[in-house]
């Protein structure tokens, strides 16, 4: 085995603890969104476990890179990585989720809980938000990235191509978006609720560095965000294609499934085909 | 009259130009003073900041949300944003403000100018009458609008280096005369004192202060003795202030060019029906209604908003009570 399999390993090992720890604690607020969690947890496992420089000991330091997780309702893979990173205890996650009095609450919230980079949900803001980061590393002088994941739907908001032009402007190549092209919002799949293609072409044409990849492809993701860290003078886009649900058969590419909590049969199923040797 | 007033209508600048002039001053002292413009930095007067810190200014183009949105980012990373627009289109990105920058409990200063119907010709279409309400309605979010030139730059001051949390300030397009002597104190949440006396009570606020001053002028002619107090912090408001009012004089008059709902006297109702203060209130403003095209002085004469319309009003009202 080279390095590249071993961190593949590493990676996929905790991209399915993560998926699991998400739909438990799903499962026990009896509300969320499992869809897009499963389909960014193989992006969100990447930044965390390997590409992101961070530290759950001395969580604000001034030159960790930033993680604004702009499509907010997939907030249960983001508390499912920091609880498995060290920030807070699963058992919190778990219990807590969604509930009154909790600091994980339904959509991400950086005052209650500041490990969150911004309070997100309300959606087509966080890619602004993240570009405000940029320019603040920029005039700063700090070399800190700040990564973005945006929902395919989400960016039917206007303010993204606000932001999707501005950010080229200022020369931000310490920007990193990924959109979790998943296909699938709450009325249906992207391309008939509003079409969204050509994608690629789109943020080309604004002027972004684009790539587009298989986002449940380590090889593909850990080349993907490798490419990013050249000066390039240009903000940078990930169109990662991925599946709505992936890794659990019955939600996989499944509308139902965007913000249904499962039973706790449905969740038993789905942990015993995540822990089962077909995962992959 | 206190020692810090010192009214004198020779002396007249629009809070908009001291804003610009104050954001240069604080720029030298204040490094993490940032600030961002749509497309309006000539309009705001945030182009003198950007000529002299180009590195600190950020041009955002017609895209308010964006630059809401890229001011909370930077106000997460320890910068202190002064985001600029005509009032009503930067609070008209609502949505963003509030999960952005109000939810987020950033140090952003959002900056609506051209407020009211003071912005005269270019009509209701650019006309902030609403604003106040919007922001008065978020948690932690301050609502300010200084009076004249001297308190816009000692607020401008306050908010660079000594305001935690968000806030909005409404800026006037018209010149303002000016108020105060440099011995002013910008206190935020406290109303200023201008004139005291025993009837009636005028709380006003921005453009409508001097206004007011002058139908005070009129009314104590008359023989009704009144008193008149600049509200600069619409958020919080400052409620001993107005209970103290309410227990010494016999009527409360507000006066704000804005909607009469959601805005100064709104916010002074609130205050006195929540402490069961039996004294009547009449609230001057825009009574409810979409503004116009005019010249300001005579959007002001229309709407109820000139000295002299003041004065009538308060007289009619007057009349009427007793």
């Amino acid at each position: 085995m080279n390095d590249e399999d071993h961190t593949i390993e590493k990676l996929t090992q905790i991209a399915r603890e993560l998926r699991i720890l998400a739909l438990k604690a799903i499962t026990e607020a009896k509300s969320g969104h499992p869809g897009g969690s499963l389909s960014a947890a193989d992006i969100v496992t990447t930044l965390f476990f390997h590409q992101m420089s961070h530290d759950p000991q001395n969580p604000h330091c001034p030159d960790r890179d930033r993680f604004v997780l702009s499509k907010g309702h997939g907030c249960p893979i983001l508390y499912a990585a920091l609880a498995k990173a060290g920030y807070f205890p699963e058992s919190e996650l778990l219990t807590t989720l969604r509930k009154v009095n909790s600091r994980i609450q339904g959509h991400p919230d950086h005052v209650r809980f500041p490990f969150m980079e911004t309070s997100s949900g309300s959606l087509g803001q966080g890619l602004s938000i993240a570009q405000g980061m940029a320019l603040a590393a920029q005039i700063d002088k700090k070399k800190y990235k700040i990564y973005c994941l945006l929902g395919d739907g989400e960016i039917q908001e206007g303010q993204i191509w606000e932001t999707a032009m501005s950010a080229p402007k200022y020369h931000l190549d310490n920007l990193i978006a990924i959109i979790d092209a998943n296909k699938g919002q709450i009325d249906g799949y992207t391309k008939d609720v509003m079409n969204l293609s050509p994608l690629k072409q789109k943020w080309e044409a604004f002027n972004w560095e684009v790539q587009e990849i298989n986002g449940h492809n380590f090889s593909e993701i850990l080349n993907a965000f490798n490419n990013t860290q050249k000066e390039q003078k240009k903000p940078h886009l990930i169109i990662a294609n991925t599946i709505k649900g992936k890794g659990v058969s019955f939600m996989e590419n499944n509308i139902e499934w965007h913000g249904t909590a499962p039973t706790p049969e449905q969740r038993d199923k789905a942990i015993q085909e995540l822990t089962s040797e077909k995962y992959s | 009259m206190t020692e810090y007033v010192n009214i004198n209508p020779k002396v007249q600048k629009a809070s908009r130009a001291s804003f610009g002039e104050a954001l240069v001053s604080i720029g030298e002292k204040y490094p993490e003073v940032v600030v961002l413009d749509a497309d309006l930095s000539v309009s705001t007067k945030s182009a003198g900041f950007s000529k002299k810190f180009p590195e600190r200014f950020f041009q955002m183009g017609i895209a308010e949300s964006n630059m809401i949105g890229t001011a909370a980012g930077l106000a997460l990373s320890g910068k202190t944003p002064f985001l600029c627009s005509f009032g009503c289109f930067v609070v008209g990105r609502f949505e963003t403000i509030r999960i952005s920058i109000a939810y987020n409990q950033v140090n952003a200063r959002i900056i609506g100018t051209h407020a009211g119907l003071g912005i005269g010709e270019d009509g209701y279409t650019q006309m902030a009458l609403e604003d106040i309400a919007l922001m008065r309605s978020l948690p932690g979010m301050g609502v300010l609008q200084p009076a004249d030139a001297i308190e816009t730059a000692k607020m401008i001051e306050y908010l660079a280096g000594h305001h935690k949390g968000p806030v909005y300030v409404r800026l006037t397009r018209q010149n303002l005369v000016t108020l105060f002597n440099q011995d002013y104190e910008f206190q935020y949440g406290k109303g200023v004192m201008l004139k005291e006396g025993k009837h009636i009570a005028i709380l006003a606020t921005g453009g409508t202060v001097y206004n007011s001053y002058l139908a005070c002028e009129k009314l104590d002619k008359d023989g009704l003795s009144t008193s008149l107090i600049n509200i600069h912090t619409l958020k919080p408001i400052d409620e001993d202030l107005i209970l103290k009012l309410a227990r010494s004089h016999k009527r409360i008059v507000t006066v704000e060019d804005h909607n009469i709902i959601g805005g100064l006297g709104s916010a002074v109702s609130e205050v006195l029906a929540e402490e069961g203060a039996s004294i009547p209130l009449l609230r001057l403003g825009v009574q409810d209604i979409y503004g116009e095209s005019g010249t300001a002085e005579d959007l002001y004469e229309k709407y109820g908003l000139s000295p002299q319309k003041i004065y009538e009003s308060i007289c009619t009202d007057h009349l009427q009570l007793t």
